[in-house]
């Protein structure tokens, strides 16, 4: 592959976010350089973190109309980051966000997109895997040049270049084409009730499922979330059944988490749900159900009643 | 009155058990059944709002072989009131060509007087999970697009369209005609009643010929990764476990 890979990078509370530092990881096994890009005033972190990753240079487009959210104008300022780096790859993180922008790239080159890629099979001509059906089945596809690619969460690992980049800042101002803001965010709401912004991120997710058995059986979820200092993550039937709200969905249509630890109460295990969970470091189940997925694909497992183990567990934490 | 298109497609049920095809170049519903994602019954839901609270109509659409029509029916007995059929091997289309074989069909219904305000697709399909056809659609047609959308309200010519994040919801404003992609968790879809699906079974449904040579998905072929052997370790049995459970804690670093 001849020419830079230019990564798309989202911020995150300033700096670049563990998706996109995966996605620069990952890069850097498609071809050298490896360019970045970032929308709006890059932080110094952010740069730091473009470095590490081995950013030979990173791009910096300031349009202010780039402030508020359209997918089309982002788009349009990574078209014009890669026909200035000449890139004959272009990804992001496998993120809405990077989804949706780098679908308007493809949509503008009439090229295609490889979403969920897993991994290289080979640089030249390009082929990869992605990840189709929620994750349960990979699929091998060859990719035209330009390569349009976002790269599944925790797909890799976030490792430092074997040598820092030198991480040339060079500002330009985006050229909007009319019609990029016609799809522009308005206005944004802060959610009442809780963060759920803390599940993605967050180092300890406690998930419950059917086994809560109604809306009012997550207190103890709950209490115990809280004592860990993590989120409370649902499966695909509590939300379903109204018991929880949607954001807290774990799963191929929900969130997926990948924290230090997931303890998972009464979830059986299904394929979306494992979708979204797969990547924590530490699975704990606790079902009374033996042979539940969940229970034979944990760490650790404690085969009994959530409503029981769950005061239990609280308790032992004093 | 709103005229709302929306796009589903019939994917193997992939909430079970996944079977690959003995050419392993496809999924294999012949057991676990077919349906369409849970987006799209999403969309479906909106569309029928919207039509509801405007007097408009909704068309459903799908492209596929013969027997995506149930899919069609499905969509009919839940409140749409026409339906088109895309009959075609779905297979063989990438998302370019569905994105362009649904554009070419909404650019011959506007050359008939029959406009469609608004276009609502999956945010993915569950077998694929592209994430492209409706961004792909709206570069096709020249229309905003706006994608996640979990609600979208219709009033004076404008959509206003509620997207998820991970902070709250951001809201878009967007002139009609556009396209949207939906995300589940906005609206409970609802069930047919016994005259929907009586009326679903009678609703004709439109068949037409796709007027695109599809290029492909430069796909080569499917693969089950093999499941990891189970390692679990069972820290026992009831409450008594919980000392164990909570030593795991500690020895991760989660608790001091």
């Amino acid at each position: 592959m001849t020419g830079p890979v230019l990564v798309l990078v989202e911020p995150e509370e300033g700096r670049a976010s563990l998706v996109s530092r995966e996605a620069l990881t990952f890069a850097r096994q498609l071809g050298d350089p490896v360019h970045a890009l970032v929308l709006g005033a890059a932080t110094e972190a952010a740069l730091q973190d473009c470095r590490e990753q081995g950013a030979a240079v990173v791009h910096e487009a300031t349009n202010p109309e780039l402030g508020r959210y359209a997918a089309a104008a982002w788009g349009t300022a990574l078209a014009q980051a890669a026909g200035e780096a000449k890139a004959p790859v272009v990804l992001a993180g496998g993120t809405p966000r990077g989804t949706e922008v780098l679908a308007h790239l493809a949509a503008r080159y009439g090229q295609p997109m490889a979403a969920n890629v897993v991994q290289v099979v080979q640089a030249d001509p390009l082929e990869v895997e992605r990840q189709v059906a929620g994750g349960s089945v990979l699929e091998r596809v060859r990719v035209n040049t330009p390569g349009i690619l976002t790269v599944a969460g925790h797909a890799v690992a976030p490792e430092p270049a074997p040598a820092a980049g030198a991480g040339e800042l060079r500002r330009y101002e985006a050229r909007l084409r009319p019609g990029d803001l016609r799809a522009q965010v308005v206005r944004t709401e802060a959610r009442s009730g809780g963060d759920s912004s803390a599940l993605t991120g967050a180092r300890v997710v406690v998930g419950a499922g059917r086994g809560a058995g109604g809306p009012d059986g997550f207190g103890a979820v709950d209490a115990l979330a809280s004592r860990l200092g993590g989120a409370v993550g649902v499966s695909r039937v509590v939300t379903s059944l109204g018991w929880r709200p949607h954001h807290e969905q774990v799963g191929q249509t929900g969130s997926r988490i990948a924290p230090e630890v997931y303890i998972a109460c009464g979830i059986s295990g299904a394929i979306q749900h494992w979708a979204g969970c797969a990547s924590s470091k530490t699975i704990i189940a606790i079902n009374t159900d033996a042979e539940a997925p969940m229970v034979t694909k944990a760490d650790y497992a404690v085969i009994g009643d959530m409503h029981e183990v769950i005061p239990a567990i609280l308790e032992e934490l004093g | 009155m709103t005229n709302v298109l929306v796009c589903v497609k019939r994917a193997p049920d992939i909430t079970g058990e996944v079977l690959l095809t003995p050419d392993g170049t496809g999924l294999d519903g012949r057991y676990s059944g077919y349906a369409i994602s849970a987006h799209e019954e999403c969309a479906v839901e909106i569309a029928v709002g919207i039509a509801e609270a405007t007097d408009g109509s909704v068309t459903v659409l799908t492209l596929g072989g013969e027997e995506a029509v149930e899919q069609l029916r499905n969509a009919l007995a839940v409140g749409a009131h026409d339906a088109v059929h895309l009959l075609a091997e779905a297979d063989r289309f990438g998302p370019a060509d569905v994105a362009a074989a649904i554009a070419d069909l909404v650019r011959v219904r506007e050359g008939d007087g029959t406009a469609y305000d608004l276009v609502l697709v999956g945010n993915d399909a569950a077998d694929t999970g592209d994430f492209q056809v409706g961004i792909r659609l709206a570069y096709a047609l020249d229309r905003p697009v706006v994608a996640g959308a979990q609600r979208i309200e219709v009033a004076g010519g404008v959509a206003t369209m509620h997207v998820g994040s991970a902070e709250g919801s951001e809201t878009y404003e967007v002139g009609l005609p556009a396209v949207a992609t939906v995300l589940e968790g906005g609206v409970t879809p609802r069930y047919p009643s016994i005259k929907g699906r009586m009326r679903a079974k009678k609703a004709p449904v439109e068949t037409v010929a796709p007027a695109v040579e599809p290029r492909g998905t430069g796909a080569l072929g499917l693969r089950l990764p093999p499941p990891p052997p189970s390692q679990v370790t069972v820290l026992g049995e009831g409450p008594g476990a919980a000392p164990a459970l909570v030593a795991v804690l500690r020895e991760i670093g989660v608790v001091s």
